[in-house]
């Protein structure tokens, strides 16, 4: 056994940062299953989708970075709410099965289509939280070639170093930002307050579109008793398609946000994702939307923590970086057998 | 010839291949208030949803002369038609104050918070608990605010589906008291499913028994009142 306590900050960190991306996209899961009480197995392709376009906005038109992932939101908002439309209300709302294939078909048929078009090689993006602006103080590091296509770190000797290669080799790189501090000897990354940040801006705009907004009511309202919303007069299915499109919304900021540190788009890369956002869902309690927050950070410290930290640094069993994603599957068994609403999630006992 | 505010001719409904109404004529004339009585199964709550077309049907219905038959549910809302459906359909999810402001979802103006206080003066108890989620209310409390849930919509028709069921009996006639006044003050009218039929009669100006899907017997409520048939199967005489 080897406690490695100096390191652990940095998992608590690292985990806490990939916990805000799956509680994003297990708020877009909870969103459609809250309105239809089913399971969208194409949430993470429709992320992926979104992730792409803002690879094609800021990368391939050379859009600004922010303005192409709004945009890419709005593409993404448009495309959630015509799929509802065209493959899922045509279908009897209470009859299950066929709407979760019609998700499973279209999660194959988007990723299928998504590597046709840019295939399956990782596409290099622009991370949105690259670098600290330099008034930041107590920054550390980073330095990244002139072309801002190789990564550079500095390293114990403070020499330049190329990441992928090791070699130190000052001309390539030069130091053109930070993008961490240390906090209690661990790197906290921009990247990672940054996401966090995202993820906070996210819920407040949630909060209010649901909670001051008509839509936001009707939402509410269709989620609570889908009869009782017609007979006052809401467009159910209209609903159920801005649902959609607000799902769409965050699986878009959350593929936006975890393609940086995935390295690019590929058209694979919400797979695992979506597999832990499942998890997040399931352990929050998949009609609880702060509930999918806080199992999506829980989810992001159990796999950081207690798999790669406890397993792999303590025990120094390097099998459990690959039991990551059993883990996950794992946590999803033991919810669903002792506590199948989740944490936070209805029971759905009320007076009648 | 009164005006009248919903007419039915031939309805059917059915759910699947179970025919539940076969070919029912009645109407509902402009601030009237009209009861159907009838047994378990017998229809009545598939009249109502007939009505707000939320089951498969056949035949017409017109509100005011114009046909509704195949009209959207929403649609057949925004015409003025509120209906409290049986076992009260709140929203226990979500707070008293957001189930009246849901109830005036199809309206524009800007009236919807004057018209909430002023069910809050008929309804206090809601008040008290206007920011309590709907699911907490007593049986009795849910259906005052799935009432006044739906007169946010400012109907002219208010469709009742046994509102007196799981009530206490004080409770129900305090319920009905209210209905009644409602109807006097404003004009509303009401069409009303009940099995307490005594009550309902009280408060009827005509009534329709429903049996097997079928209209057996209808006449004014003081006429059915003392219908040895209706009484000896309704009134429990």
């Amino acid at each position: 056994m080897n406690w490695n306590f100096e390191i652990l900050p940095d998992f608590i960190f690292n985990g806490l940062r990939d916990g805000a991306v799956y509680g994003t996209v297990a708020l877009a899961l909870v969103l459609i299953f809250k309105a239809t009480t089913l399971i969208n197995f194409a949430t993470g392709e429709l992320a992926m989708l979104g992730a792409f376009f803002v690879y094609v906005l800021n990368v391939e038109q050379g859009w600004w970075l922010w303005l192409s992932i709004a945009v890419a939101m709005a593409i993404s908002a448009a495309i959630g709410a015509a799929a509802e439309r065209a493959l899922v209300r045509p279908f009897d709302p209470d009859d299950h099965l066929p709407v979760v294939l019609i998700t499973l078909g279209l999660f194959l048929i988007i990723n299928a289509v998504a590597g046709d078009i840019w295939n399956y090689q990782v596409r290099r993006v622009n991370d949105p939280f690259g670098q600290f602006p330099s008034w930041v103080p107590n920054g550390s590091e980073l330095k990244t070639s002139s072309e801002g296509t190789i990564a550079c770190l500095e390293n114990a000797d403070g020499n330049l170093v190329e990441v992928s290669s090791g070699t130190a080799d000052a001309g390539m790189c030069e130091m053109v930002g930070r993008t961490f501090f240390e906090v209690i000897g661990a790197r906290l990354h921009y990247r990672t307050i940054g996401t966090w940040i995202a993820l906070a801006l996210a819920l407040i705009a949630l909060a209010i579109i649901l909670g001051k907004t008509k839509a936001g009511l009707a939402f509410r309202a269709v989620s609570s008793n889908a009869e009782s919303a017609r007979l006052v007069g809401v467009n159910t299915g209209r609903t159920l398609g801005f649902g959609w499109a607000l799902a769409s919304v965050f699986g878009t900021l959350g593929a936006a946000l975890v393609s940086p540190a995935l390295g690019g788009v590929n058209p694979n890369m919400m797979l695992t994702i979506l597999i832990y956002a499942l998890a997040a869902a399931a352990l929050g309690g998949l009609d609880s939307l702060g509930g999918a927050v806080i199992g999506g950070l829980a989810v992001g410290l159990i796999k950081s923590v207690l798999v790669s930290w406890f397993g792999v640094v303590v025990l120094g069993q390097a099998y459990f970086s690959i039991l990551q994603l059993a883990m996950a599957f794992l946590l999803i068994l033991i919810v669903l057998l002792f506590r199948p609403a989740g944490l936070f999630g209805t029971r759905r006992i009320e007076r009648v | 010839m009164t005006d009248m505010m919903l007419k039915a001719e031939n309805l059917h409904a059915r759910y699947g291949a179970v025919e539940v109404l076969r070919g029912l004529d009645f109407e509902v004339p402009d601030g009237n208030v009209v009861v159907i009585l009838g047994a378990n199964g017998a229809g009545k709550t598939t009249t109502l949803r007939a009505l707000c077309n939320m089951c498969t049907t056949s035949g017409t219905v017109t509100m005011e002369g114009d046909d509704i038959t195949r009209s959207k549910t929403a649609d057949i809302v925004r015409r003025g038609v509120a209906h409290v459906p049986q076992g009260r359909g709140t929203f226990p999810e979500l707070s008293v104050m957001d189930n009246l402001k849901i109830g005036a979802y199809t309206r524009k103006d800007k009236e919807v918070n004057a018209d909430v206080d002023r069910w809050f003066e008929i309804f206090p108890r809601l008040e008290e608990r206007r920011d309590q989620l709907a699911g907490s209310l007593s049986g009795g409390e849910q259906q005052m605010l799935a009432v006044a849930r739906a007169l946010m919509c400012r109907p002219r028709l208010l469709l009742l589906d046994e509102p007196s069921l799981g009530l206490a009996p004080l409770i129900i006639e305090d319920l009905f008291e209210r209905f009644a006044q409602l109807n006097k003050e404003t004009g509303l009218t009401m069409l009303l499913v009940e099995q307490n039929a005594n009550l309902a009669l009280d408060m009827a100006d005509y009534g329709y028994v429903i049996e097997s899907g079928e209209i057996a017997l209808h006449g004014p409520a003081e006429q059915l009142k003392n219908d040895p048939a209706v009484q000896e199967a309704y009134l429990g005489a």
